[in-house]
C-alpha cells in the first residue's frame, strides 16, 4: 500500500464530529453500514458471495477440492484462507506480492472461521491420513471504501455457507459443506476518545486504534485483532466486545438469510 | 489452450446440422451484457458478462506514474494488469501473475496505447486493471472489451472505443467465439481487437491450426461479430449517463454531512474568480 | 452566443463523428481526414466557431489561472508539494506566498496534510505546474470541512456569474470555496453544511442534464420552506 497523506482538515472534522457524538456519513456510533450479501455470484467456485458493506464492496470465492490432510489432523478437511489487494480497489493498492496488510487480512478471517470450529471438518475426510476435502477461501477485494476485515468476513462466511462439496469428483454425491457455527467479527475503531464500529475509509485513515471482535452464536468471543499504534484500555475492550456481541446477531442474520 | 481435464473422444463439437453444443450456430455469439460505472474508487470501471465470463475493469489515472523512472515525458503509459480470481477457474488457480496474464497484460497495454491520445498527459500512467472472476475461454476479449467501456466512463481521451472477440475452429468448422469446451477440444483460436471505425486491428493472436483461406473467415466473422459489441459498448456508457439522470430525478440526496462551528479561517470570505459555464 | 438545444446534448461517446457543419475542431475532439470526431465522453457544445465536447467524467488537468484546493505533501528547502487532485503534483514556491520564507523553514509555516487555497500560475509544456498564494484571497485553510465532485462538474456548480453558487448559499449561509479541481470547501452552521453538501451532490449527478438550477432550487426551498430572495434570472443552460 503507498503512504496516504491525510488531510489536517479531515482529521480535524471527524475528530471534532465524535466527540459530538457523530459521523461523517451520518450514522451513530454503533451503526454498521447497510450490508447486501450476494450469494452463489461465481459459479465455477464450490461457495461464493459477494458482499457490500457500504461502499466496500468484497468478492470471495471458495474451492473445494481433494487434497492430503496435515499429519496431526489425519482425519479433517484443510482450511486455507488467501486475500488479495488487487489495485482495481484503490488508488492505494500495488500489485505485487500479498502485503503485510492482506496477509493480516487473510490470517484474521481465517482465525475466525476456524477457531469457532465453522465447518465440521471430520465430514471433510475422505480416506484418513491419505485425502480429505481442502477448502481454499479466497478474498478478492473489488473496492475499497473501510473495514475489509469484516466485509472479508462476512463474504467467507456466506461463500461457507452455500458451498457444495463436490464429492461426485470422487464418484460419491455432493452434498452442502457442513456448517456448523456463524462467527461474526465486528470492528472497532478508535477516533479520539470515541469508538466507532465499522469505520469507513476516512474513519479507518485517522483512527488511532482498531479492534476486531469475532463472536458465535452464543454471543461467545472467538477471535480478536487490535491493529494500528494507538491502544485500548481495558473497558474499551470490554465494550467492543459488547457491541460485537449486539451488531453482530443483526449482521449474523444477514447473511443466514442472503 | 485451457486446462484440459479429460479428452472425449468423440465429442462432437458441431453436427451435421452445424449446430453446437451450447445451441449456437457458427456465426452466433454469446449473450453479452455490459454495465459502465460500477465501482466507486476506480475512475472509470465497466462490468462485462459474456456468456459464463463474468469480467471487471476499472481504469485509474492518468495519474502520475510509478516508479518514476517509467515515466515518459513525452506522454502517458497506458499499463493493464489482467488477474484472474484463483476461483474463476475448475482448477483453484494461484493467486498473483503467472506468464501467461503477463503476456496478455501487455498485448491489452500495447492495443489501448494505439488509440489513447497519451501525448496530452506527458509523465502520466493511465492504468487497467482486468479481473477475471468467472472464467469460460475469451477472458481477454471480454475484458478488453470491458475495459474500453471504463476508458471511455474514465474521460480518457481516445480516437475510438476498441472492441475484441474471438473465432476459431470446432469440428473442422471456422466458428465465432468460442466457449471453453470449444476452445479446450477446438482446432484453432484467434483473438483480435479492432478500431471499429476505422477498422485498425490493436491486437491479433493466433493459436492451433487454420489454412489462410480459413482465417479469412475467421476474421470475417471476428469483424462482423464486433460492429454488434461496440454497439452493446455504447450503449452501456448512453445507459449509465442517462441512469444518472434518473436517479437523480428521484432526488432526496444521500445522507446528511452534519458539521460543528469551528473557528473562522484565517482569509476574506470573496467569490471566486467566476468561471465560464458549459 | 449559439447555446445547444436539449437534443444536442445527447451523450457523445469517443470517435463518435460529430456534424461540424464548417465549425473548426475545439477541446475534447479530434480532427481526421478532415472531419471532426469526439475524443471523449461528453456533451457537444458549439460556440466561438468551435465544435466541442465538454467532458462528463475525468480526472483534473491543471490550467493556468485555476484556483484550486489543495494537500500539502511534502516539503523541501524553499517550497512545498501540493497535491491538486490531477495527475501532476504541484509545487508552491515559497516565494509565491505572503511570508518571508528563510531557506530551509519551510516548515514553520506548512505541513504535510494541510490544505490550502491557491491559484495556478503556469502550466509548461511538460504538465509542470506552479502555484501561488501571493494574492490575499488565498491561504491554509483551516475548519470546515472538504467534499469533492468530479472536476467536469465545477463549471455547473458555479454557475453562470456564480449563479449557482448564489442560489445555494443564499439559502443556507455557509461559506463556500469551489476548487477547479473538484475540492470544495464549507464552512457553516450544520444545517447549512448539511444543505449545502446535499445540493452538491445534486449537481454531481445531474450537472449535465437541463434543468438543473431548478432542481436545486427546488430541493433548497423544499429544505427551508421558503423562495429565493434574490431570483435568478438566467437559467444554467441559458434557455430561459
Amino acid at each position: 500500500m503507498t503512504a496516504v497523506v491525510i488531510s489536517e482538515l479531515m482529521r480535524e472534522h471527524i475528530n471534532r464530529l465524535a466527540a459530538s457524538g457523530k459521523r461523517s456519513d451520518g450514522r451513530v456510533f454503533d451503526e454498521p453500514r447497510s450490508l447486501t450479501v450476494h450469494k452463489n455470484y461465481i459459479k465455477t467456485a464450490e461457495g461464493s458471495a459477494r458482499v457490500q458493506l457500504g461502499n466496500t464492496d468484497v468478492l470471495v470465492g471458495v474451492k473445494i477440492d481433494v487434497g492430503e490432510p496435515y499429519a496431526d489432523t489425519p482425519n479433517q478437511g484443510v482450511l486455507t484462507t488467501s486475500a488479495e489487494l488487487i489495485p482495481m480497489a484503490s488508488p492505494n493498492f500495488e500489485s505485487g506480492p500479498p502485503s503485510p496488510t492482506a496477509i493480516e487480512l487473510a490470517r484474521v478471517v481465517d482465525r475466525g472461521i476456524r477457531e469457532t470450529k465453522t465447518v465440521n471438518t471430520e465430514k471433510l475426510c475422505i480416506t484418513p491420513k491419505e485425502k480429505v476435502w481442502i477448502m481454499f477461501i479466497d478474498i478478492h477485494a473489488l473496492d475499497y471504501d473501510g473495514n475489509l476485515f469484516d466485509a472479508a468476513s462476512y463474504g467467507a462466511l456466506s461463500a461457507l455457507s452455500c458451498a457444495i462439496v463436490p464429492a461426485s469428483k470422487i464418484g460419491k454425491a455432493d452434498y452442502p459443506l457442513p456448517l456448523e457455527h456463524w462467527p461474526i467479527s465486528v470492528t472497532s475503531a478508535k477516533i479520539g476518545s470515541s469508538i466507532v464500529v465499522d469505520p469507513n475509509l476516512d474513519e479507518e485513515r485517522i483512527a488511532d486504534a482498531r479492534l476486531t471482535v469475532t463472536t458465535d452464536e452464543n454471543g461467545d468471543v472467538r477471535a480478536m485483532q487490535k491493529g494500528l499504534k494507538g491502544s485500548f484500555n481495558l473497558e474499551e475492550v470490554r465494550g467492543a466486545i459488547r457491541t460485537s456481541q449486539r451488531v453482530g446477531r443483526t449482521l449474523r442474520e444477514v447473511i443466514q438469510q442472503g | 489452450m485451457g486446462d484440459v481435464e479429460h479428452i472425449p473422444k468423440e465429442l462432437k463439437l458441431i453436427d451435421e446440422s452445424g449446430v453446437r453444443l451450447d445451441g449456437r450456430r457458427y456465426d452466433e455469439l454469446r449473450p453479452i451484457r455490459i454495465e459502465a460505472g460500477v465501482l466507486k474508487k476506480a475512475d472509470g470501471s465497466a462490468y462485462i458478462e459474456w456468456g459464463n465470463n463474468k469480467v471487471l475493469a476499472a481504469v485509474y489515472g492518468p495519474r502520475e506514474a510509478h516508479p518514476r523512472h517509467l515515466q515518459d515525458p513525452a506522454k502517458a503509459l497506458v499499463q493493464c494488469r489482467y488477474n484472474m480470481a484463483p476461483f474463476s477457474v475448475t482448477e483453484r488457480k494461484r493467486p498473483g501473475p503467472d506468464r501467461r496474464s503477463v503476456e496478455i497484460s501487455k498485448v491489452i497495454s500495447e492495443a489501448f496505447a494505439s488509440v489513447v491520445f497519451v501525448e496530452q498527459f506527458p509523465r502520466t500512467s493511465v492504468d487497467i486493471f482486468i479481473e477475471v472472476l468467472q472464467a469460460d475461454a475469451g477472458t481477454r476479449c471480454a475484458g478488453l472489451t470491458a475495459a474500453s467501456v471504463a476508458l471511455a466512463d474514465a474521460g480518457i481521451p481516445m480516437r475510438d472505443l476498441v472492441t475484441s472477440c474471438a473465432s476459431g475452429k470446432i469440428g473442422g468448422v471456422v466458428a465465432l467465439d468460442l466457449n471453453k469446451d470449444e476452445d479446450n477440444f477446438g482446432e484453432a483460436d484467434c483473438p483480435m481487437a479492432i478500431v471499429p471505425r476505422t477498422g485498425e486491428i490493436v491486437l491479433l493472436q493466433m493459436d492451433g491450426h487454420l489454412t489462410v483461406d480459413e482465417f479469412e473467415r475467421a476474421m470475417d466473422l471476428s469483424i462482423v461479430a464486433t460492429k454488434g459489441i461496440y454497439e452493446l459498448q455504447r450503449d452501456a456508457l448512453r445507459r449509465r449517463y442517462s441512469a444518472m439522470a434518473e436517479q437523480a430525478m428521484e432526488a432526496p440526496p444521500p445522507p446528511p454531512i452534519p458539521s460543528e462551528l469551528p473557528p473562522p479561517p484565517d482569509m476574506p470570505e470573496d467569490e471566486l474568480p467566476e468561471v465560464d459555464d458549459l | 452566443m449559439e447555446r445547444s438545444a436539449p437534443a444536442r446534448r445527447e451523450v457523445v461517446i469517443p470517435g463518435d463523428l460529430l456534424d461540424g457543419h464548417g465549425l473548426k475542431p475545439g477541446s475534447g475532439t479530434f480532427n481526421e481526414g478532415g472531419r471532426i470526431y469526439a475524443a471523449r465522453l461528453g456533451i457537444v457544445s458549439e460556440r466561438d466557431g468551435l465544435v466541442s465536447v465538454t467532458p462528463l467524467s475525468g480526472r483534473y488537468i491543471p490550467r493556468s489561472q485555476d484556483v484550486v484546493i489543495g494537500k500539502v505533501m511534502d516539503l523541501g528547502p524553499s517550497h512545498w508539494l501540493v497535491d491538486i487532485n490531477s495527475p501532476y503534483p504541484a509545487p508552491l514556491n515559497a516565494k509565491e506566498t505572503p511570508w518571508m520564507v528563510e531557506f530551509g523553514d519551510t516548515e514553520r509555516y506548512l505541513h504535510v496534510g494541510d490544505v490550502l487555497l491557491a491559484e495556478i500560475v503556469s502550466v509548461d509544456e511538460a504538465m509542470r505546474v506552479q502555484l501561488s498564494m501571493a494574492d490575499r484571497q488565498f491561504g491554509r485553510l483551516s475548519g470546515g470541512q472538504i467534499v469533492q465532485i468530479s472536476p467536469a462538474k465545477v463549471p455547473r456548480l458555479i454557475g453562470r456569474q456564480g449563479s449557482m453558487i448564489g442560489l445555494i448559499r443564499d439559502f443556507t449561509q455557509v461559506r463556500m470555496f469551489v476548487g477547479q479541481n473538484g475540492m470544495i470547501w464549507l464552512d457553516g452552521d450544520a444545517d447549512g453544511v448539511r444543505h449545502t453538501a446535499n445540493a452538491i451532490r445534486l449537481v454531481e449527478d445531474r450537472g449535465h442534464l437541463p434543468g438543473l438550477t431548478d432542481a436545486v432550487r427546488e430541493y433548497l426551498e423544499r429544505a427551508y420552506g421558503r423562495s429565493a430572495s434574490t431570483p435568478t434570472e438566467v437559467d444554467d443552460d441559458g434557455r430561459r
